[in-house]
């Protein structure tokens, strides 16, 4: 395991550089720049060489872990592989244009764009897709801005949107950001929203219902079809959080199931990278009646030439700069692409296959509150453990493997929430049950070296409730000491 | 402290009445399951609630909790040493990390809440 490098600060010292020609050697009729421009230094600025910076740099980014060297089977992220051909596409030199460029001259561009739609159009069963959003939260935001438009276009604004105890943790942020007053649903006992308790919901008042599906826990909602219909016949409409679309992809279509708007997670199901926050893309797939609301710019067809069209009567107006996080689109598509449509439905099969396996390995050696069948995830909780999910996701680390989801979904007590994803292969799931279960007999061997865990990497177990209560974010010298 | 004097809800808030002021905290069961408390948001003095609303919220090393009002009124107060020392929330559950103070509008909800006696057995039904 790499050492946490020393701080750049207590490398720096006074008169070092980085750049071997100072300002005071050049003559002074080179200078242009106005000395009042200059800016005089700044306090405790360090001074490195180059090849200190460097290293510096490259050692703190070794710390890392990424999918690239190790299992990640963070639930609900979705941590698949990305192939690397999808980066070398992205990067050919002519795909990126100057986004003001005449339509004539970006031709190839825009086709990709369209392309993608139509894919996931077919994918879907959705009437149509706007690729703009950034990422998931923002394609909720926008597809909850979409309901708002239409039911407001109806004269019938509406007030209340329901969400279940089970759903993502951005569904009430994005429906409360779009102006609605949030109403939680609780799951029943199989884990799933409960009809009759829904129902119970439904008045004027509910605009629309967000679900999740399959929900955190993995669970497929199989009520879909009566929910919308129940939804439907309340003037009220069905938005998918369709973060979990690895799950069903080439399998079920959420159109064909009563959904009216839903978002997909390019950097989940998709195959690009997650990047550190960004950049995302949460494209927006919405059924006929709602598509002229879709956010511009929208690509157009005349027959013959692909067309933007940055001005629609009916559409929510813009969300995102220019057409989206392009390149996000280009390796979406290049994996879809690759693929191909005879084999998406492998995606769904081996995600299932490869979590129905970490779930049958580990039973009987964790608590599985739901029983119902899972898909794509499968959450343990702590119950009955004399460790908390911490110690075990930080005994994970010692193993070079990055820990499941921790106390997510809320609804489960100490919650562990796996998903091994589509793209490991069964050795790399065998090691994983095997240092669980190793993990699980040190629980009740030798507790404490599992608390004190984890013992092999940079720094130990960090004091995260001071770190939360006494928040320093920049270095200063004076808290050096 | 004698909890025999609190009343509770089913969302482990706890009341404890003076009058017609109602002071609100957290029970010790919620504490323990929300982990160590690192902040928290209060409500503001003068603000409104109906009961069940979410007034506050703490967050925990493990995730953010709202806190619903038991009982409709006016936040009269607020324990705004909390947000130096919101540990106490943890340490000291019934007393120094009291929340809020409520001037209760409806006495009638009174009778929805649980005794202590009611919500240790209420307890060992989750």
């Amino acid at each position: 395991m790499n050492k946490l490098p020393e701080l750049i600060f207590n490398v720096s010292r006074p008169g070092k550089t980085g750049i071997s020609v100072s300002l005071n050697q050049l003559p002074n009729d080179l200078i242009t720049i106005d000395k009042n421009k200059l800016r005089d230094g700044i306090e405790d600025f360090p001074s490195l060489s180059e090849v200190e910076t460097v290293r510096h740099f490259s050692n703190l980014a070794r710390l890392n872990h990424s999918v690239d060297n190790g299992f990640y089977p963070l639930g609900s992220c979705t941590m698949k592989y990305n192939p690397k051909v999808n980066e070398k596409i992205a990067g050919i030199e002519n795909l990126s244009a100057h986004p003001y460029s005449p339509v004539d001259l970006v031709q190839g561009n825009l086709k990709i764009l369209k392309e993608l739609e139509d894919w996931l159009i077919e994918l879907t069963g959705m009437n149509s897709f706007t690729l703009t959003p950034s990422a998931g939260a923002h394609g909720e935001f926008t597809g909850m801005m979409i309901i708002r438009k239409h039911l407001t276009s109806l004269g019938d604004p509406r007030k209340v949107v329901l969400i279940p105890d089970s759903a993502h943790g951005t569904n009430p942020a994005s429906a409360h950001f779009a102006g609605y007053e949030i109403k939680e649903i609780p799951s029943n006992e199989d884990g799933i929203i409960d009809l009759e308790e829904l129902k119970k919901h439904l008045d004027r008042d509910v605009a629309a219902l967000m679900m999740t599906n399959p929900n955190t826990l993995g669970i497929f909602e199989k009520n879909i079809v009566e929910i919308s219909k129940a939804l439907h016949d309340n003037g009220s409409l069905l938005y998918m959080d369709g973060a979990n679309m690895n799950a069903f992809l080439g399998i079920v279509r959420p159109g064909d199931l009563g959904a009216d708007v839903i978002h997909l997670n390019l950097h989940k199901t998709f195959s690009t990278p997650h990047g550190g926050g960004g950049p995302g893309s949460g494209p927006i797939g919405v059924s006929k009646e709602l598509s002229k609301f879709l956010p511009v710019p929208r690509i157009t067809s005349d027959g013959n030439k692909l067309k933007v069209n940055y001005f629609t009567e009916n559409g929510i107006g813009r969300i995102k700069n220019y057409y989206g996080n392009f390149l996000v689109i280009v390796k979406a598509l290049a994996y879809l692409m690759a693929l191909g449509k005879e084999n998406i439905s492998l995606v769904a099969e081996d995600a299932v296959l490869n979590a129905n396996y970490i779930r049958k390995g580990l039973e009987g050696y964790l608590d599985l509150p739901y029983k119902s069948k899972t898909l794509h995830e499968v959450v343990f909780s702590d119950s009955g453990l004399n460790v908390k999910t911490l110690d075990i996701a930080k005994r994970l680390l010692d193993y070079n493997i990055h820990p499941f989801t921790v106390y997510f979904p809320l609804i489960i007590h100490g919650a562990m929430m796996i998903e091994p994803t589509e793209t490991e292969s069964k050795e790399t799931l065998d090691n994983f049950l095997s240092v669980m279960k190793t993990i699980l007999k040190e629980a009740s061997e030798n507790p404490e070296h599992l608390k004190n865990s984890p013992h092999n990497t940079p720094v130990s177990r960090l004091d995260e409730v001071y770190a939360a209560r006494k928040l320093i974010l920049r270095w200063k010298k004076s808290e050096e000491n | 402290m004698d909890l025999k004097t609190y009343k509770f809800s089913k969302d482990h808030e706890w009341v404890k009445l003076e009058d017609d002021i109602a002071i609100i905290g957290v029970s010790d069961y919620a504490q323990k399951e929300m982990g160590d408390v690192v902040y928290i948001e209060l409500p503001e003095k003068g603000n409104s609630f109906s009961k069940g609303d979410t007034c506050s919220n703490i967050e925990s090393v493990k995730a953010v909790n709202d806190i619903f009002t038991p009982l409709s009124g006016e936040v009269v107060d607020v324990n705004t040493s909390l947000e130096d020392t919101p540990e106490n929330i943890n340490k000291d559950p019934y007393d120094s990390g009291w929340i809020f103070k409520i001037k209760i509008s409806d006495s009638a909800e009174l009778t929805d809440l649980l005794d202590a006696d009611q919500y240790e057995e209420y307890l060992k039904g989750i």
